[in-house]
């Protein structure tokens, strides 16, 4: 064992306690914790944001590179002040149009061919009863359909059409039972890292 | 009957120091449990053992410290695993808050290695506007990033100089604990024909295998057990493999538990049983 001589591991490791003592009941020293973590995440960002978007994205190329053309974007962007003003919100239209629009025009035919023509794509899938890929197969072809028909509020889920909507709330299951596991696997991969944050780096221990 | 009804209503900090426990004891008991490869994760690591010295990828560290236990190991073991092959290496963030950790990553590893700035590796820090820079980055990377985050402009870095845009790029890998990994795919992916491959948070995993499936992204790192496969199939063990017999142990504990509440439940037969919150 050799305790870390460094400061910074000492506070690290205080508020991973404080924090943790919220598992015990809330407290002083969690909300403390809490506050901290807020102001500095937003004190970070902000100085960050400022020195890599401002001035090198804005300040250096118009005034120091005498690029002019960057007088319109840093406009845009200025006139979004103007919602601070009841009276003068408006202009801050003009930068959330253009956004908006500009934003849409480019994501929208690219998002639609990603995420729903390419996934409907790959539920076109060939049936072979013989083989464990076929088998694989016409299960993602039923889980697809009776998700689907699951969310079809058109029609009461009665008969054959409520029998595969009910096929649909069986693969939904599935699907929220692998997310869930996931989702404690990840928590506890967070306390992990705390635990080998305090081991290695605090109290010097070699472990593993 | 009554001892049912008390586990019924354990205390649930007993289950708290129940997990504590398993997650402390075996980093000083380590057992060594096997490590299985997936699919998923040996096809990246197959795809860059194939890259070689002319070869680039881009690792962007979209993530900030919320999801650095597992995703900076995926990293670490990643950028390893390009220098074993002398691929070149260009380290980028999407996150303003993620600056720190991607310099962080990359420096650790360049050290080890006695890889050099700018000749083997570049770090070029973050730009803001995520969507756009990667449509930029697309056509030309050197106009989305005039300078690396130290101010050395792009043209002077050796390692850029035969790197003009996603043409001239093997392979991006995103690590987030976000929807940006979607983005990289919409944006680079559809656009350019870039390919991909993500690293992302246990929570994101199982709404992401989805683009496996349909063949869209090369593979997937999921969680701190994505991170420990790498680790694995590199032979380089860290921090990942160090802790899944940690993370074994505590699914074990939760799994007990749901059972003993599933059980209980049934037994005792109360519908309307109160948890002990």
């Amino acid at each position: 064992m050799h305790l870390s001589p460094n400061i910074w591991v000492w506070i690290a490791v205080f508020f991973t306690l404080c924090i943790y003592s919220f598992l015990y009941k809330d407290n002083p020293f969690y909300k403390f914790a809490e506050h901290v973590v807020v102001g500095v995440s937003v004190g970070y960002g902000m100085v960050m944001w400022w020195n890599l978007s401002v001035v090198q994205r804005c300040w250096v190329p118009f005034i120091e590179q005498q690029r002019y053309d960057y007088i319109f974007p840093a406009i845009l962007g200025l006139l979004l002040i103007f919602r601070l003003s009841q009276k003068l919100s408006w202009l801050s239209r003009y930068t959330l149009g253009f956004t908006v629009g500009a934003g849409a025009g480019v994501g929208l035919p690219l998002t639609i061919q990603a995420t729903i023509l390419k996934q409907f794509q790959a539920t076109v899938l060939p049936l072979n009863f013989t083989t464990w890929a076929g088998i694989c197969n016409f299960l993602i072809i039923l889980g697809v359909l009776s998700g689907l028909i699951y969310f079809f509020f058109s029609k009461e889920h009665k008969g054959v059409f409520g029998g595969v909507a009910q096929v649909g709330i069986w693969f939904l299951m599935i699907g929220f039972g692998a997310t869930f596991g996931y989702t404690v696997m990840a928590r506890l991969s967070l306390a992990i890292g705390r635990v080998l944050f305090i081991l290695q780096d605090a109290l010097g221990v070699n472990v593993g | 009957m009554k001892f049912i009804e008390k586990l019924m209503s354990i205390d649930r900090r007993i289950i708290y120091i129940l997990i504590a426990l398993a997650i402390i004891i075996p980093f000083f008991v380590p057992m060594g449990l096997p490590i299985p490869i997936t699919k998923e994760v040996e096809s990246i690591y197959n795809y860059i053992e194939d890259l070689g010295p002319n070869d680039a990828i881009i690792i962007s560290n979209d993530y900030d410290p919320q999801t650095k236990p597992e995703l900076y190991p995926m990293v670490k073991a990643i950028i390893r695993h390009a220098f074993d092959r002398e691929v070149k290496v260009i380290v980028m963030t999407l996150i303003v808050t993620g600056v720190g950790l991607a310099e962080e990553a990359v420096k650790e590893v360049a050290d080890e290695y006695g890889m050099v700035n700018g000749k083997d590796y570049c770090f070029l820090g973050y730009r803001p506007g995520w969507g756009l820079l990667i449509l930029g980055m697309g056509v030309d990377i050197h106009t989305q990033f005039p300078t690396d985050y130290y101010g050395t402009p792009i043209k002077d870095i050796p390692v850029m100089a035969d790197i003009h845009n996603f043409d001239d790029i093997d392979l991006v890998l995103s690590f987030s604990g976000s929807s940006i990994v979607v983005s990289w795919l919409t944006m680079a992916k559809e656009r350019f024909g870039q390919n991909i491959a993500w690293g992302v948070t246990g929570v994101m995993a199982p709404d992401y295998y989805i683009y496996l499936q349909s063949g869209q992204i090369v593979g997937m790192l999921g969680g701190l057990k994505g991170a420990a496969e790498y680790e694995t199939l590199i032979n380089k063990p860290d921090t990942a493999t160090a802790g899944m017999d940690a993370q074994s142990w505590a699914h074990v504990i939760i799994i007990v538990f749901i059972l003993i509440g599933n059980i209980g439940f049934f037994i005792t037969g109360k519908k309307n049983l109160k948890p002990n919150i």
